[in-house]
């Protein structure tokens, strides 16, 4: 994984700076705990969730045990509909074969709906570098690239801008991208998607090539799957002549019948909908409809290493549904940069590492970003035991004979939460630990506060509850400003592009 | 060895000693909805989600999508060739119909009011209407580019109660449009706002009978 988050300070560091920004902190909080309600509702709907949770990871790894069988099959089958597939096995190859496919079509402009792996890859830069322009279509996406900035969340990558700080973008940047925005647009929601969408129309109706990722592959008949709110997808899939996507090869589902579970399972947990607005499903290319060239770019980056870590390879399961990064006591505090990658929260903690390795700082520092409070995994579509891969990869960095204590300690200052009561993280740790079956005699890792001394009563509440019990007060005071501020939105809903 | 080969023998290396992952169980429901709710399901849960459900039988249809269109001002309708010419039998004088062009481009399809269209099968316990690219559909685009779409959904024959019974029937050499409800955002300060780029106004007509 390419260093795309160059000059990123480790995770004490940034969570530190981020504590100190009170709009960053308010619109966390109110965004986070608005999605995490709306997505229990709309779990609860179906009565079999735990069956579909556990079809879900037993898909996934099934996929995974068999994932060269299902590679060679997603080629067979793509390549039969009409499609080329490469292959890259880092992200430089990868930007150079995406580079090389624009070229070729003799462009030098691109529209883009968002993708978690180009922006692993840092394919913006990299198509920049060839002198071509690739424009994100992504309403949030659009924010972020005007604004110079990094996404801070999967699902809502803007979150940590307010209207008025979104306007003063529009205004300013518009005009140098295209289309400026109007002299005296106002900051109403509805003002600043239109302007984003006169802006981007103009782009959408002359692209000639698209780019994206894919929320799903189906090995056995070579379809992808984009699911999106906003349409910009449909538009970057369709309407150009050439459609490139960008994917990571553990996005695999071998059949058709497979999607049934995702389906149903990524919009409740992402955008807590039933069904997302928009899903473009497509099998090489259609002779009169969408574009007649479609090539697949299957990239590696990192994801074999983690295969081949037994604990570990789990966080190849993940759907990026962001689930868990709204419920994380650790990413609602410290917001999605001070992860330093493009995968924050709870699965950035697990995946990152893994990815890009553990030798840097920042990447050293992330598997002590978590209190280990186990809410992540609970809410995580495909089951991936999140705290079990945070203390797996703890254990690795202080094999290393590393700075994996040193690191612990910043991390849970920076964060400055539970973690100013040593023996509230005690307790969640052990609570969490025993969640998921596993029974350490000391928390490793945890040796700041256990090395001289047993682990406190195990707590007979979930953590949450005893934290919810015992520090009430404060919280209920936290809720307050939460509701306060979800008066001053009206609809709610909480839709966004799961790509 | 191409990077093709580096990667499979990654694969293959890195799973080698991995335990046995055997297909999934699939124990969860094929449904959730008693036959008998489904189409008010689907009707509920297409209103949630801010489409605007209509509902007649196939003598009304035609007036029905005719004072739709007159309704909302619509002088130009674009409807696929496959859509039965008595869908749009009683527009009033001041509405032009426009065909399906395969050479026509985005922009000009930018210049249409409304679109009218069939769809392969709609889903009701997540209120979403599936389009396949038939004849009444229409390529993927004229569903996209205008800002009010029409969607016709016979009740008898196309409605399904959930997801698992709705893949079987779709096939998935076609183009594939899943659409639950206009397009919306909730990207700024997670206010809601409709129609960023796809249709801001999605009207579903169930037809029974
Ligand atoms: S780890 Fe689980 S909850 Fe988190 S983004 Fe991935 S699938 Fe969703």
């Amino acid at each position: 994984m390419s260093g795309t988050y160059l000059g990123m300070p480790a995770f004490p560091v940034a969570a530190k700076a981020a504590l100190g920004n009170e709009t960053l902190r308010g619109n966390l909080r109110h965004a986070t705990h608005t999605i995490r309600d709306k997505r229990a509702k709309a779990v609860a709907e179906l009565d079999d969730w735990a069956l579909l949770r556990e079809a879900g990871k037993q898909i996934k790894d099934h996929t995974l045990r068999h994932l060269d069988r299902y590679l060679v099959q997603l080629e067979e089958s793509v390549t039969a509909a009409g499609g080329v597939v490469h292959w890259a096995g880092d992200a430089a190859e990868a930007n150079r074969i995406v580079a090389e496919l624009v070229k070729a079509t003799g462009e030098t402009e691109v529209v883009k709906v968002k993708s978690m792996a180009t922006q692993e890859i840092g394919l913006n830069e990299a198509l920049e570098a060839e002198g071509i322009s690739a424009y994100e279509t992504d309403l949030a996406e659009l924010i972020v690239q005007l604004g110079d900035d990094l996404p801070s969340h999967i699902l809502v990558p803007a979150i940590h801008r307010n209207r008025g700080e979104i306007r003063d973008i529009f205004r300013d940047r518009m005009g140098a991208w295209g289309r400026a925005a109007p002299e005296d647009l106002s900051d109403v929601p509805a003002d600043l998607a239109e302007a984003a969408r006169l802006h981007l129309r103009e782009k959408f109706l002359r692209a000639k090539v698209g780019i994206s990722g894919a929320n799903f592959m189906v090995a056995e008949t070579g379809t992808l799957v984009v699911v999106e709110s906003e349409g910009n997808g449909r538009m970057c899939l369709t309407l150009p002549e050439t459609l490139i996507s960008v994917v990571g090869i553990e996005k695999i589902v071998p059949s058709w019948q497979d999607l049934e579970v995702f389906l149903q399972t990524l919009p409740r947990s992402s955008t807590a909908e039933r069904m997302n607005p928009y899903t473009s499903m497509w099998t090489g290319t259609t002779d009169g409809d969408g574009p007649s060239a479609f090539h697949l770019v299957l990239v590696d980056n990192g994801r074999t290493d983690t295969l081949a870590d037994e604990v570990g390879r789990q966080a190849l399961r993940c759907i990026r549904c962001s689930a868990c990064l709204n419920v994380c006591p650790v990413y609602e505090r410290a917001g999605g940069h001070a992860y330093g990658s493009v995968y924050p929260g709870p699965i950035g903690a697990i995946l990152s590492p893994q990815l890009r390795g553990i030798g840097s700082e920042v990447d050293a520092s992330l598997p002590y970003a978590s209190s280990l409070c186990g809410a992540c995994y609970e809410v995580c579509p495909v089951a991936i035991d999140i705290p079990e891969v945070l203390v797996h990869l703890r254990e690795r960095i202080a094999d290393r004979g590393g700075k994996g204590h040193r690191l612990e300690k910043a991390a849970i200052k920076a964060s400055g939460w539970v973690f100013d009561h040593p023996k509230v993280l005690a307790a969640g740790e052990r609570a969490a630990s025993l969640t998921r079956k596993l029974h350490p005699s000391r928390v490793p890792g945890g040796a700041a506060w256990t090395d001289s001394r047993d682990l406190p009563e195990l707590p007979a509440a979930p953590f949450r509850d005893w934290w919810k019990k015992n520090r009430g007060e404060k919280n209920r005071g936290e809720e307050n400003r939460g509701e306060k501020n979800d008066q001053g939105g009206k609809n709610n809903r909480g839709e966004g592009t799961a790509t | 060895m191409s990077a093709r080969e580096e990667i499979l023998a990654r694969v293959r290396a890195a799973v080698a000693d991995a335990p046995d992952a055997p297909p999934a169980t699939r124990d969860y429901r094929t449904t959730h909805t008693a036959p008998e709710r489904i189409v008010e399901l689907l009707a509920e849960n297409l209103a949630d989600y801010r489409a605007l459900v209509h509902r007649t039988d196939e003598k009304g249809l035609p007036g029905l999508i005719a004072s739709l269109l007159a309704d909302r001002g619509s002088a130009t309708v674009l409807a696929p060739p496959g859509v039965p010419p008595a869908w749009l039998a009683a527009l009033g004088p001041g509405i032009t119909r426009i065909e399906d062009n395969p050479d026509s481009t985005a922009r000009e399809l930018d210049l249409v009011d409304s679109v009218v269209t069939g769809c392969a099968l709609a889903v009701a316990e997540t209120g979403t209407l599936v389009l396949d690219g038939s004849p009444d559909q229409g390529r993927r685009r004229v569903t996209l580019v205008p800002d009010h779409h029409i969607c016709v959904v016979r009740v008898a024959d196309q409605v399904v109660g959930s997801v698992p019974q709705a893949m079987p029937r779709l096939d998935p050499t076609r183009p594939l449009t899943w659409i639950s409800g206009p397009s919306a955002t909730s990207d700024i300060e997670l206010d809601r706002v409709e129609g960023v780029h796809g249709p801001r106004t999605l009207e579903v007509v169930l037809v029974e009978g």
